[in-house]
């Protein structure tokens, strides 16, 4: 796979070196250690990181009094698993899960089509108002939604979609992210298979599904990934739009909600924690690379 | 080919048909709540009642002799002092060890990008439960040390240190990925070079890497200054603007007047987008002004 040709910006360094294989400049040093000395930096740093998240689990897996213990019980001896079944009986965390699930799935699908087509056509088809309609979009970035919180949920309010999960679904529909990444993607792609395919008589249509999607399946596994990861987390949208309708709440919503109503019975708040994190983290596990160019490739949209 | 070339040119219909379903979501859920938005800051509005009556500038006046309004201003300024810079440095130090090739160094990557997917309120959560008075984990640790105890998010005087600490946790696998993204993009020659001439690691950091990493360190700069402006979910559920309203900050604070204080008959909404607009400004000035300053300070090398 050629790494650089993904690159939406020329000066994009290579991401290979990302995975490990890193150029420091090597001079022989002294050697005070039987290894390198940043592991005395880097490991406690990996500690300090990794400690909120391993005391969740440790916190999951105690009971009640044990939470309550100070100095803190760093091993509970017999795991308590049986915690994590109580806050799938005490809640409705299935239908949070549910429907965070239904928004988030829809909302990524939905940027694959449409910020897809409208790259292609401002990376590759001539059209009366293109650059003008193009800048106008991405000026758009620059405002964030917290502060056009209020116009925004009165635009949704007028659609009649408050208290409803298509609140959550049809403002993200598409991003205008998503289509400056794919955009600058599609004009690094060589146009001569595609003038190639013209001639031939393919349509705009088939060009597109058949040449330029297969070249850019990394560049739409990235913008997939990132997406999945603002839909699932997002918290401040869901709450003004998802107000008294519970059976509409998000993963988030429910989250903070359960909190709220469980703040001292920290063994449930930490199960609840624990499984709301761990499909965004195992996604992480398996695609870590893509995060990371979806990460480096926002950096350098400024 | 000129006639391919000539069609291509002359194809406005497919081009507007390809970007229509974008164009039409990005007007109504992108440019209209921005024209919406500064409407409204001249009315005093409700958000579900339906009166709408001009008033003027008095919502813009009605801001300067706001206590609460000023408070939120202090509170968001102290907060991006704090976090900007230390989210900054802290990442480029990380960064740094994580350059090189060596045993872990893959473990210890992911441990710093991990908190990256981890949503604000399972962050909040965890930091909740670490920081807990009574019962955390962090009271005992940094007993061990002979400091504390801390009453951290209950405290008027350090929940904010806190509200910091727990967003540095959170964005420091964010700026690393670009720091090393930028790190990576320095070449090799210029350090060998320097190494030849006799500079020092020191003083070939500051000499070259650093000036490399001018448009990484801007970018991040502008970014962290941006989202530190616009805090809201950690201080919304984690301290809810509190002790005495010393977290209170500005997004919070236009939410509690828009969607708390203003969902019944009183009509606040007006008087919350005109604070956001004023943020809105802010925020743009502060990033005109601070791609300004970079590129008289920064360097591009192509």
């Amino acid at each position: 796979m050629n790494v650089v040709a993904e690159a939406p910006v020329r000066t994009r360094p290579d991401p290979r070196s990302l995975r490990g294989e890193t150029g420091v400049v090597e001079r022989p040093r002294r050697r005070f250690l039987p290894f390198d000395p940043w592991h005395l930096f880097l490991a406690p740093l990996a500690a300090v990181m990794l400690l909120p998240l391993l005391w969740m689990v440790v916190t999951s897996l105690e009971t009640e009094a044990q939470t309550f213990h100070f100095p803190p019980i760093l091993w509970p001896g017999t795991l308590r698993f049986g915690n994590y079944a109580e806050v799938l009986g005490q809640s409705a965390f299935g239908t949070w899960f549910w429907n965070t699930t239904v928004v988030t799935v829809t909302v990524v699908a939905s940027n694959l089509v449409l910020c897809t087509l409208a790259a292609y056509a401002f990376a590759r088809i001539r059209f009366l108002g293109r650059t003008f309609v193009y800048f106008l979009i991405l000026a758009t970035l620059m405002v964030p939604l917290q502060v056009v919180l209020i116009p925004t949920f009165l635009i949704v309010k007028e659609l009649g979609l408050i208290d409803r999960l298509g609140a959550l679904v049809v403002p993200n529909l598409v991003n205008v992210f998503g289509i400056f990444l794919l955009t600058q993607f599609f004009r690094t792609l060589p146009i001569e298979l595609e003038e190639a395919a013209r001639i031939d008589g393919a349509s705009r249509l088939s060009i597109l599904l058949r040449i330029v999607v297969p070249l850019s399946l990394p560049a739409l596994a990235t913008l997939a990934v990132i997406q999945f990861l603002w839909t699932w987390n997002d918290f401040l949208w869901p709450l003004v739009t998802i107000l008294t309708n519970q059976d509409a709440f998000t993963l988030q919503l429910g989250l903070a909600t359960f909190q709220g109503a469980h703040n001292t019975q920290w063994h449930l708040v930490a199960a609840a924690n624990i499984m709301s994190m761990l499909p965004m983290i195992v996604l992480f596990l398996l695609a870590q690379r893509y995060f990371v160019r979806g990460i480096a490739t926002q950096g350098l949209k400024g | 080919m000129d006639r391919f070339r000539r069609f291509l040119v002359s194809d406005h219909a497919a081009g507007w048909a390809f970007i229509l379903p974008s164009v039409i979501l990005i007007f109504v859920f992108g440019i209209l709540p921005i024209l919406w938005g500064l409407i409204l800051s001249f009315q005093k509005a409700g958000l579900i009642s339906p009166e709408r009556e001009w008033v003027g500038l008095s919502n813009y006046a009605k801001i300067a002799s706001d206590p609460k309004a000023r408070q939120a201003a202090v509170n968001t300024i102290y907060y991006t002092a704090l976090f900007v810079p230390t989210s900054i440095l802290v990442s480029l130090f990380i960064a740094h060890a994580l350059n090189r090739r060596i045993a872990f160094v893959r473990f210890y990557r992911l441990a710093v990008f991990i908190p990256v997917v981890t949503s604000t309120i399972a962050t909040g959560i965890m930091f909740l439960w670490l920081f807990d008075k009574n019962y955390g984990l962090g009271n005992w640790l940094l007993g061990k040390v002979g400091l504390g105890p801390f009453g951290f998010f209950e405290d008027p005087n350090q929940a904010m240190i806190a509200l910091v600490l727990m967003t540095v946790w959170g964005w420091l696998g964010f700026d690393t990925i670009i720091y090393l993204a930028a790190l990576q993009g320095v070449p090799q020659e210029l350090l060998e070079a320097a190494s030849i001439d006799g500079a020092s690691r020191w003083s070939s950091f500051w000499r070259v890497t650093w000036p490399m990493l001018g448009p990484a360190t801007l970018l991040l700069v502008v970014w962290s200054t941006i989202s530190a402006l616009q805090l809201f979910d950690e201080v919304f559920f984690v301290t809810h603007g509190g002790p005495l309203g010393r977290t209170s900050v500005v997004v919070f604070y236009v939410y509690r007047l828009a969607f708390e204080q203003g969902l019944g008959s009183l009509s606040l909404a007006g008087y919350a987008a005109a604070i956001a607009y004023v943020l809105f400004l802010v925020i743009l000035l502060l990033t005109l002004a601070q791609f300004w300053l970079g590129r008289r300070v920064v360097h591009y090398s192509s």
